[in-house]
């Protein structure tokens, strides 16, 4: 087991190594980073002192490891845009996306997870074909537009959800009281509906496969309660329900973009939305690089839980 | 299904058999043809020129005479805007998903036979975009490369390659394994004919429906992408950018501004949902 975890850790380290690789190189990808801060008049000379500043006179293998040895120590630079260092930035827009994600967690996943374990189990009856219906609208569901279409209706016509920002009055200092629950509201539906659908699916078919198994029959035939081989299955289902819920939490965290842009939801995906208006790259590359790790971990953390659930699953 | 022992039915004939009778699969495909037909033909189709604004019609709403769908924040003619509009969300639908089957099939298909090395290489390298959700990983390329219809299209098309890659390569990887594989191997055949006639062969039917799904996401995200302003840009009609523009306007008249999402909703709905006929009718598991 210990050393199943040694394996798994270093096969997340290149990974993760090369997820690094990846978000340095982006700041390469629009051509000569530059040219978003320099004035059109700056002289070669100042060209120059400025590219000895920012280090971007060396080679850029020497640029990477420089680049990277900051980022380990939370150094991901200064804001462009607002001149305050990034990693000040992202740590306050980070919490914000949290409370998001871990709402949406809590309240949708959790929910699905019912849908899709109830669907499977009357496999090919109106409950399955309606909570199918749903998971299909879900996954189909352009999230940002379903996102408007409930400002539409709950803040435009009927007027009683309010729709911008995290709490009264724009303030950012989030409480856990009713003023503050109204504003999460619209955006933990919005953000998380695709990735309902996606687990109601995956638990469907999991709970489905898992019923036709023979072991069920065998507990069946043996007398056992139907409570009780609900137990199996659901036992028998929970590495792939972590592996799905998993998948999605990374993507309420890395997918916020939209979401949070549509409620100002002053969260990291704002941030990035804001960093790609103003070209501001360090911001750009801090946030991605922070929400890309964050992913990196939780399927590491994933994968280990999984076979601490079945340790059938121990993967080479 | 009662089998009529006397005319065995080959594969094929017995998807189309299932697939005539499923009546949401061919209502989808009925759908997603006319959306495509509407684009293609849409100068002939649209009552009125798309980019013609007039001021005194801004924000008309639904049913207006001359104005079926309204018109938008410029006064352009919804139901004409709402056609066009179909050329270019198709466009960043199809071709990224297209293009990305060919490089990551490709991919998958070497990594699965060759198996080994090359397959570390191959599959690592993909497993490096996994660590990015793929909402993410688009806006994180076209954030840094810039808007733009080809940086869309570029940056859709690196987000699907690992997806098929990783798909194609499991697909191979069972096929490989089957006996009639060893049989033909056994009577001579060389790796290159393995390859074309026997594992793409098998293969491209459920890498193909697989694609079908991803279409809706691409279309999704590539909305997504018009919507943050880093797809096409004014005024080019387009149903992402529609939405983004016309957001501003939700106090004024709500329902016109939701029609372009109506539109993403529906076709990426159908591609869905003709997926899931297509697979259940293929009798895939995926």
């Amino acid at each position: 087991m210990f050393s199943y975890f040694i394996k798994r850790l270093l096969y997340a380290l290149p990974i993760a190594i090369g997820v690094t690789v990846f978000v340095f190189s982006l700041v390469y990808m629009g051509g000569d980073p530059l040219d978003a801060v320099l004035p059109d008049d700056a002289t070669a000379a100042d060209v120059q002192e400025i590219k000895e500043i920012y280090g971007f006179d060396k080679p850029l293998p020497v640029q990477y490891i420089r680049w990277l040895g900051r980022a380990i120590t939370g150094d991901f630079g200064t804001s462009i845009g607002t001149g305050l260092p990034v990693a000040d930035e992202l740590g306050r827009a980070l919490v914000n996306t949290l409370i998001l994600a871990i709402c949406s967690a809590l309240t949708g996943f959790p929910f699905a997870v019912f849908l899709g374990t109830l669907a499977g189990y009357n496999h090919g009856q109106r409950a399955d074909k309606i909570v199918s219906g749903f998971a299909i609208t879900g996954v189909s569901v352009p999230h940002y537009w379903l996102a408007i279409v409930m400002v539409i209706v709950f803040s435009v016509e009927l007027n009683i959800l309010p729709s911008l920002g995290m709490g009264p009055g724009g303030s950012e200092d989030w409480t856990l009281d009713w003023a503050h629950a109204k504003h999460l509201i619209l955006p933990v539906i919005g953000g998380s509906i695709i990735s309902m659908g996606i687990i109601a699916r995956s638990m469907r078919a999991a709970v489905a496969e898992i019923l036709n198994q023979e072991f069920v029959r065998a507990l069946r035939s043996k007398g056992l309660s139907e409570s009780r081989i609900a137990y199996h299955v659901m036992k028998n289902a929970l590495p792939s329900i972590l592996g799905v819920v998993g998948l999605e939490i990374g993507s309420l965290m890395g997918g916020s973009i939209l979401i949070e842009t549509i409620f100002s939801w002053p969260g990291a995906g704002f941030l990035l939305n804001e960093a790609i208006f103003r070209r501001d790259l360090p911001v750009l590359q801090g946030t991605i690089l922070v929400l890309a790790m964050f992913f990196v971990i939780l399927n590491l953390i994933v994968d280990i839980s999984q076979t601490f659930v079945d340790k059938r699953i121990i993967r080479t | 299904m009662s089998a009529n022992i006397n005319k065995p039915r080959t594969y094929w004939q017995s998807v189309r058999s299932r697939l005539r009778r499923d009546p949401v699969t061919l209502t989808c495909a009925g759908i997603i043809i006319g959306i495509v037909l509407l684009s293609i033909f849409a100068p002939l189709i649209a009552p009125a020129n798309p980019y013609d604004a007039n001021m005194m019609k801004r924000l008309a709403p639904i049913g207006s005479p001359g104005y079926p769908l309204g018109a938008d924040e410029l006064g352009r003619d919804m139901l004409s805007r709402l056609i066009y509009g179909g050329r270019i969300s198709l466009i960043m639908g199809l071709v990224p998903v297209f293009i990305a089957l060919i490089i990551g099939a490709s991919c998958g298909l070497v990594a699965g036979y060759v198996g080994g090395r090359t397959n570390m290489l191959i599959m690592r390298t993909m497993d490096i975009f996994y660590a990015f959700p793929s909402i993410m990983l688009a806006i994180a390329i076209s954030g840094a490369i810039g808007a733009g219809i080809e940086n869309g299209l570029l940056s859709l098309t690196l987000v699907f390659i690992p997806p098929i890659t990783r798909v194609s390569e499991t697909i191979t990887v069972q096929i490989k394994s089957l006996d009639f594989i060893d049989a033909a191997r056994a009577s001579g055949a060389s790796n290159s004919r393995i390859i074309l006639s026997h594992i793409i062969v098998n293969a491209l039917g459920p890498i193909f429906i697989y694609c079908t799904s991803l279409v809706s996401v691409s279309i999704i995200i590539a909305s997504g992408l018009s919507f943050l302003g880093l797809g096409v840009s004014p005024p080019e009609a387009d149903w992402g950018l529609m939405l983004s523009t016309l957001r501003q306007s939700i106090y004024v008249n709500p329902w016109v501004c939701a029609l372009p999402g109506v539109m993403i909703f529906t076709t990426s709905l159908c591609f869905n949902l003709m997926s899931d006929g297509l697979r259940s009718a293929m009798d895939m598991k995926m």
